[in-house]
């Protein structure tokens, strides 16, 4: 079972980040839940969602001490970090956030996101960094089945997907 | 297998109720269901039914029972402030023995409250939110499927009964996505004739009237007498409950829908700490499942029962009446919008119970 929570700011891509995890987990036939913050929270504060993928069916979406935290700015690393388990998985957007993680029990990658996407052409991608980034270090899935997830969600908006698996994989290899 | 699509809550709903042949919506924005309207103004227009914002709750809900009456499959949703606006249209249609589909997204209240979920409409949705002595079927959904499964179904209920079916959720249900089966598309022409509908058919042979006034004492009562038999009728056949490792269970959790599957996940890690927990989680809490509560407080390794709920404690009264008070009830909520976690209840059990 893996257990996210991804969290910034609204317009981040933080619910889309989950949403295409949660899409590759249903091509991968896993069971998963997506359950986001909603409301207020959306204009301009944090947002966030909490993703469970697992072989076995879900009983609680809600989730105290994720496996994984994602987080892409600096009061959602101050929110989650202390919840994340021990041995667990902290993404950092260090673009946005300066400061390292003080917990030494738990893994921490620090992801450039932002210098990153606008490197690949993609501003707007810096979450698909990440979310390569959150792919090479819990090998939740083959990044194959990633890129082709990145396929078939932006399938209405053709001319992204180019960039954004450009993005995804930069993040991969980062 | 079915090909699987991730769906909201929400938009599963919405989906589910036109295959089960909903062909009508009415309904006004309230945050956390806004999906099921938006859904709905695109959906019902590509086969062939009729989709209103309405300029109010009440407005709505007295739409629906206009199409009710003219023999359509008619819903509406909104979320606990405009539920409660809704509530004598409700009576009404109970009153005229119509049936309907009204969705409850919950969030908390009271009043205008917040948009963050809750289950503190319980009372409302299973003794009566309106008026008079009615009833109604209430699911409580704790997954994006079994809102698919019973929503599918639902309109076939309501219209055997005749009476409206509620679908009573959370503003979690309403946002979660999962991946769902969606079944066929029925069709309209199998579903069974409505004699009592006025159609319009059969002009200057059958009067047709849908009424809920009934002046005479008797008739009323016996009307009533006719209501509860139905009552009684849609308890014997339509009573839903799960029950999760509860053969041997020492300590009894028990919730219904989000709430339910929470703690599901709280069994298992007390399961895991050697505590023999586990878990009774009415699907329909309306009617309740009379027997299986009266099982669970007759039930000899039993020791005590934890009502969970997002409320400041409804759900556990109809725990007590129906373990007719065998076990002791301990209480464990939460409220203003704020979800437990399955660590909260298990801490909760590890320092209350026992």
């Amino acid at each position: 079972m893996e257990r996210l929570i991804v969290a910034g700011f609204g317009g981040q891509g933080v619910l889309s980040l989950g949403q295409i995890i949660a899409y590759a987990s249903m091509y991968e036939n896993k069971n998963v839940t997506w359950l986001p913050s909603y409301g207020p929270e959306m204009r301009g504060g944090t947002a966030n969602c909490s993703v469970v993928v697992d072989d076995n069916p879900i009983a609680s979406p809600v989730i105290a001490t994720p496996d994984t935290l994602i987080a892409m700015n600096k009061p959602s690393l101050d929110k989650f970090v202390d919840k994340v388990k021990s041995g667990g998985l902290v993404l950092v957007n260090s673009s946005l956030i300066s400061e390292k993680v003080k917990r030494d029990d738990v893994t921490v990658v620090y992801v450039d996101a932002n210098a990153v996407a606008h490197k690949v052409g993609n501003d707007k991608a810096s979450n698909l960094v990440v979310l390569g980034a959150y792919i090479k270090y819990s090998n939740l899935f083959p990044k194959e089945v990633m890129l082709s997830t990145i396929e078939k969600v932006f399938a209405a908006k053709p001319k992204f997907i180019e960039s954004n698996k450009a993005c995804f994989m930069a993040g991969y290899e980062h | 297998m079915a090909e699987k699509k991730l769906m909201k809550g929400n938009e599963a709903i919405a989906e589910a109720a036109i295959r089960g042949g909903c062909r009508f919506y009415a309904g006004y924005p309230i945050t956390p269901q806004n999906e099921i309207p938006e859904y709905m103004s695109w959906r019902l227009n590509e086969v062939g039914g009729h989709f209103v914002q309405a300029e109010s709750e009440i407005a709505a809900i007295n739409m629906v029972y206009g199409s009710a009456g003219a023999g359509g499959r008619a819903m509406t949703s909104s979320s606990s402030p405009g539920i409660s606006l809704k509530q004598e249209g409700i009576s009404y249609i109970c009153g005229a023995e119509l049936p309907c589909v009204i969705v409850n997204m919950v969030r908390s209240g009271p009043g205008l409250g917040g948009i963050q979920p809750a289950q503190c409409d319980y009372f409302q949705a299973v003794k009566g939110g309106g008026h008079g002595d009615y009833r109604m079927l209430v699911y409580a959904p704790n997954s994006v499927q079994e809102c698919v499964n019973l929503m599918y179904d639902a309109y076939d209920k309501a219209e055997k009964y005749r009476l409206p079916v509620m679908m009573l959720g959370d503003g979690m249900l309403g946002q979660i996505m999962e991946a769902v089966e969606l079944p066929p598309m029925k069709d309209p022409k199998t579903f069974p004739k409505k004699p009592w509908a006025t159609t319009g058919e059969g002009i200057g042979k059958t009067r047709r009237i849908i009424n809920s006034l009934y002046i005479v004492p008797d008739e009323l009562e016996a009307m009533n007498k006719k209501l509860q038999k139905v009552y009684d009728e849609m308890a014997a056949n339509e009573t839903m409950v799960e029950e999760y490792k509860l053969d041997d269970a020492e300590i009894v959790l028990t919730a219904y829908g989000t709430v339910g599957r929470i703690v599901k996940s709280s069994v298992d890690l007390l399961r895991e700490k050697g505590i023999k927990a586990g878990l009774i989680r009415p699907i329909t809490v309306y009617p309740f499942p009379k027997d299986a509560f009266k099982r669970v407080g007759e039930m000899p390794c039993v020791k005590e029962i934890v009502a969970v709920e997002l409320s400041t404690g409804q759900y556990i009264e109809d725990v007590k009446l129906y373990t007719e008070c065998r076990k002791p009830v301990k209480f464990y909520g939460r409220s203003g919008g704020n979800v437990m976690s399955p660590e909260d209840v298990v801490d909760f059990v590890l320092k209350e119970v026992k």
